[in-house]
């Protein structure tokens, strides 16, 4: 009898070990969400009374004098600021997504073997160069060819900032997408091989078809990435409050503002709390980006 | 209805003229890398026929039909094939042969039903349109070719209403329907099937083969198939494979009632798998 508590004791001790891990694992599942929610609040705790206070909306979203630090009248027009991020992401787009889609169709489509996974590995050391290498290229290499080439007297604006951050965000863009190709079942190629569909084709009439969900969620991930990221945007963008007319205007982005002011910016006066309401107004829209991308791989048929 | 077998009686089915065969394999041999999976194989199907190509698993069925389309070829240099196939006399293994011809000319239905994700009427113009692309055809053109093709295979007045559904969202039966009308408006020679009702139920299986024998004549059709009951009722010769090489062919009736060889006789009395 004793033996045979004994084992009822083991099994115990199993069960605890079990119960343990269970309990580990989901706090890390919780604390994900934890952080996110606790983010989101210090972010619009700190910018709160300034949203639903000083903030004139109007001026916010449509003037693009962002003078936070005036002695008598200072304004907060993010226009500009606005403005500046969607022209580099916008810009970021046109290169990294014929970039990154073509780079995804060859690996998925046509590379082999070693080919295929040489260039896999490639693409993921390409994602991850750190974005202040990415701002150094922009500034060091980028600024005078476009001096040169454009015959214009400064390289850093929309036009550096956009290819640079165009080929930072193709990586991860490529990732994605390769994912997505190859999340289409081989048997749709073979029935259309079979009916003597070119390898072209297959790929342009049942391959891209079949995978645009994924491919729609890579190129959002991807304006994502632009949106949110800073460090290169603000060495290669000239960081100077403008309207772009053209691409080689210099501009400021919403992330670089806030990279570059928060530190002078004493804590809970005004232009502290209009930087927060910045990161608030990146949050939603990143958020909003990455929730599309989201319902996009979930296939949610609009209409 | 194995009464309207065709007029070939007797022994092995002499060697017969090229011009009235659609599908002639002569000593074709096929490695998957090192592994040899066929053993010069031979194989003649006369024009308009049904033939069912029956024998254990792994034996090369699949193997030895996936050649005739080169299909087989999308595994890359691994598969190395030797001999010759003709299809309607034209060597297919030629170095020159295009293969969008040649897949137009010979159709594939596969064992599990394999609709391309677009909509029942896409899918029944997909290959039309592959193939006569430079060529102009009127909205109303396309709905006649989809009608034809749909009510040849006896899909038409289930579908008719929705054809803008998705193809995939049908039964498996109105999927594998669907895949052999998808061949039909390039009007192909020869139609492959590999174990098309497999993933069917009795009562599909049944509707199938009387699709096939519809479409017999118009049509040549190769069948793979597990089933001998199958075989028994939906074809007119039967040829028997066993470990990468053919035993036996000769028409169904023959094969099953007087086979010549002993593994025939063992294999149709269900003493290998
Ligand atoms: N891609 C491949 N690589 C290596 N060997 C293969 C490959 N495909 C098939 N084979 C082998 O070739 C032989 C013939 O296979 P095949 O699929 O033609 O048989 P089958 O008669 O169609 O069998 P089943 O009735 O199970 O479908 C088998 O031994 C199989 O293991
Ligand atoms: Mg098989």
């Amino acid at each position: 009898m004793r033996r045979s508590v004994g084992d009822l004791d083991r099994r115990g001790r199993a069960w605890y070990v079990d119960k343990a891990v269970a309990g580990l694992v989901f706090i890390g599942g919780i604390s994900a969400i934890v952080f996110i929610i606790g983010i989101f609040v210090f972010i619009t705790r700190e910018g709160w009374t300034f949203v639903f206070g000083t903030l004139d909306f109007g001026e916010f979203f449509t003037s693009i004098e962002w003078r936070p630090t005036s002695e008598n009248d200072p304004t907060y027009g993010a226009l500009a600021l606005i403005a500046g991020t969607a022209s580099v992401t916008g810009l970021a787009m046109l290169v990294a997504v014929p970039f990154s889609l073509g780079a995804a169709i060859f690996i998925a489509e046509f590379a082999t073997g070693r080919t295929r996974e040489a260039l896999k590995v490639l693409v993921e050391l390409l994602a991850a160069i750190p974005s202040v290498v990415w701002g150094f290229i922009g500034l060091a290499i980028m600024n005078p060819l476009i001096i040169d080439l454009f015959d214009v007297p400064i390289g850093l604006g929309v036009l550096n900032s956009g290819i640079i951050l165009g080929l930072m965000a193709a990586p991860i863009m490529t990732t994605i997408a390769e994912d997505a190709l190859k999340a289409v079942p081989d048997g749709y190629r073979e029935a259309a091989e079979a009916m003597g569909a070119t390898k072209w084709q297959v790929i342009r009439q049942v391959v891209l078809p079949a995978g645009k969900n994924g491919l729609m969620a890579a190129v959002l991930l991807g304006v994502g990435r632009g949106f949110g990221e800073t460090m290169a945007v603000l060495m290669a963008s000239g960081h100077s409050i403008n309207l772009p007319t053209s691409p080689f205007d210099s501009v400021r982005a919403l992330t670089a503002t806030i990279a570059a002011e928060l530190g002078d910016a004493p804590r809970g006066m005004e232009h502290y709390q209009a930087l927060f309401t910045l990161g608030i107004f990146l949050f939603i829209v990143t958020f909003c980006i990455n929730l599309a991308a989201d319902i996009a791989v979930r296939g949610v048929r609009k209409g | 209805m194995a009464d309207e077998s065709g007029a070939i009686t007797g022994a092995a089915p002499p060697k017969r003229p090229a011009a009235e065969l659609a599908i002639d394999v002569e000593q074709v041999s096929l490695w998957y890398g090192t592994f040899q999976a066929l053993f010069e194989v031979d194989l003649q199907v006369q024009s308009g026929s049904i033939t069912a190509l029956i024998g254990p698993s792994g034996c090369g069925k699949s193997t030895l039909l996936r050649s005739v389309n080169r299909i087989n070829e999308r595994l890359g240099d691994y598969v190395r094939t030797t001999g010759s196939i003709r299809v309607m006399g034209h060597d297919v293994l030629a170095d020159g042969v295009d293969l969008a011809q040649l897949r137009k000319q010979v159709g594939m239905v596969f064992q599990r039903p394999n609709p391309l994700p677009l909509s029942i009427r896409e899918n029944v113009l997909f290959g039309h349109r592959l193939h006569r692309a430079d060529e102009k055809f009127s909205k109303a053109d396309e709905n006649q070719i989809v009608e034809e093709a749909l009510t040849e295979v006896l899909l038409w007045d289930e579908v008719k209403d929705r054809l803008g559904q998705r193809a995939t969202e049908l039964s498996l039966e109105a999927q594998q329907k669907l895949c052999i009308a998808r061949l039909l408006p390039v009007k192909p020679k020869v139609i492959l099937m590999d174990e098309p009702t497999s993933a069917l139920d009795p009562k599909a299986t049944e509707t199938l083969e009387h699709l096939l024998w519809e479409l017999k004549g118009e049509y040549t059709i190769l069948i793979v198939t597990h089933n001998m009951a199958q075989a028994r009722r939906a074809s007119e010769e039967t040829a028997f494979m066993l470990l990468g090489r053919m035993v036996e062919h000769r028409s169904t009736e023959d094969l099953f009632l007087t086979p010549r060889e002993q593994e025939t006789a063992d294999y149709i009395e269900g003493r290998y798998g």
